[in-house]
């Protein structure tokens, strides 16, 4: 990564300190490489989150809704392959259900600077087309000043109790 | 083997105020056997249960939470029982209402019924206490002793269909049902 490229990545501090800002508590993850490093594994050590480690993200979309029941706010940090392969949760927990689950997802693979739509590789195009399919409102965070997109996005899902997607564009510094 | 229904029937003789997670043919029954607005219907997508149990355990330490699983659905949500044990929850009794088939689906049997034990696996899992039970009298005298338990505890109970009960899947899954028990927990 270039001294340009880090200078206008998003910081991971950031990311953290919206995510709090917004209430979150509960981190439930799959690890990506895209977050793990700075943001996974830093929450693993933050005492004022708790981190549920889950064995595959449809559980997670699951668990984040059983703890919104409780009067919780949680976040949902995983991978798009992850996003992919939990649709039918999503559809029927968080659409349907109209849970306000709130996703991190990283794009791994995706190019700085390039849309996901116009991302060289398929399985990225394909996220933002299909989240627009199911109604889920998202917004990408990459850039410096992005994180100040998290919280009025969080506030914004539990205002309208729908679900919403961060999609990570690239490693945060 | 139980008649599901009556297996049901014992448990809610000894509900107090726990939360009880229901789905599919055991959440049809459970919520004519033992109607309460702390009974969550709403897993939404098949396998699920378990989860939104583990999410409610964690969000509600103060509070026992039951989940009457499918073995359909933790079939299909397996790597659940490594969550749950990783995650511990000491308020949370994780029961399969094992009968060897989809019942809902056409009652097809599941692949492999007979060749793997749900106790062996959810011991492999990490959880601290497992128990099987298949007669209804056994499951009368130990119920008591399995709900005081600290969890995370897995129960298999051995079942086949008893008396039929209305299937209401919008019921089971309603938006409004739904947040129905999460204005009723904000309350207790």
């Amino acid at each position: 990564m270039s001294s340009v490229q880090i200078e206008d990545s998003i910081r991971a501090a950031d990311i953290i300190k919206e995510l709090k800002r917004a209430g979150i508590r509960f981190i439930v993850a799959v690890p990506d490489r895209t977050t793990s490093e700075r943001l996974l594994k830093p929450m693993l050590d933050d005492p004022d989150l708790r981190v549920v480690q889950v064995c595959k993200e449809d559980e997670g979309v699951s668990i984040c809704s059983g703890l919104y029941c409780t009067g919780w706010r949680a976040l949902l940090l995983i991978q798009y392959t992850g996003l992919l392969d939990s649709i039918n949760a999503l559809r029927a927990v968080a659409v349907e259900g109209q849970n306000p689950i709130c996703m991190m997802v990283g794009l791994l693979g995706k190019e700085p600077g390039v849309p996901p739509t116009g991302s060289k590789r398929y399985g990225l195009r394909i996220v933002e087309p299909i989240l627009d399919a199911m109604g889920i409102e998202h917004d990408l965070i990459e850039n410096f000043g992005d994180a100040a997109k998290i919280a009025p996005a969080i506030e914004h899902a539990y205002a309208r109790s729908q679900p919403v997607a961060l999609l990570v564009g690239r490693e945060p510094v | 083997m139980m008649k599901r229904d009556e297996c049901l029937k014992v448990l809610a003789r000894h509900r107090s105020d726990e939360i009880v997670v229901a789905v599919y043919k055991a959440g049809h029954e459970w919520i004519h056997i033992s109607p309460s607005d702390l009974n969550h219907t709403f897993a939404g997508a098949m396998g699920q249960g378990s989860s939104h149990a583990l999410g409610l355990a964690l969000g509600r330490p103060d509070k026992r939470v039951i989940v009457l699983d499918g073995d359909g659905s933790l079939l299909m949500n397996l790597g659940t029982l490594v969550t749950i044990a990783a995650a511990a929850p000491k308020n949370l009794i994780h029961c399969v209402c094992e009968n060897g088939t989809y019942e809902t689906n056409g009652a097809v049997p599941l692949p492999g019924v007979g060749r793997f034990s749900f106790t062996a696996m959810a011991r492999a899992a990490g959880y601290p206490r497992t128990y099987e039970f298949s007669d209804l009298e056994d499951w009368q005298r130990g119920v008591g002793r399995v709900l005081k338990e600290e969890g995370p505890v897995f129960v298999d109970l051995k079942v086949e269909p008893g008396e039929l009960y209305p299937e209401d899947f919008r019921l089971l899954h309603s938006v409004e049902r739904r947040e129905a028990f999460r204005q009723a927990l904000q309350k207790c």
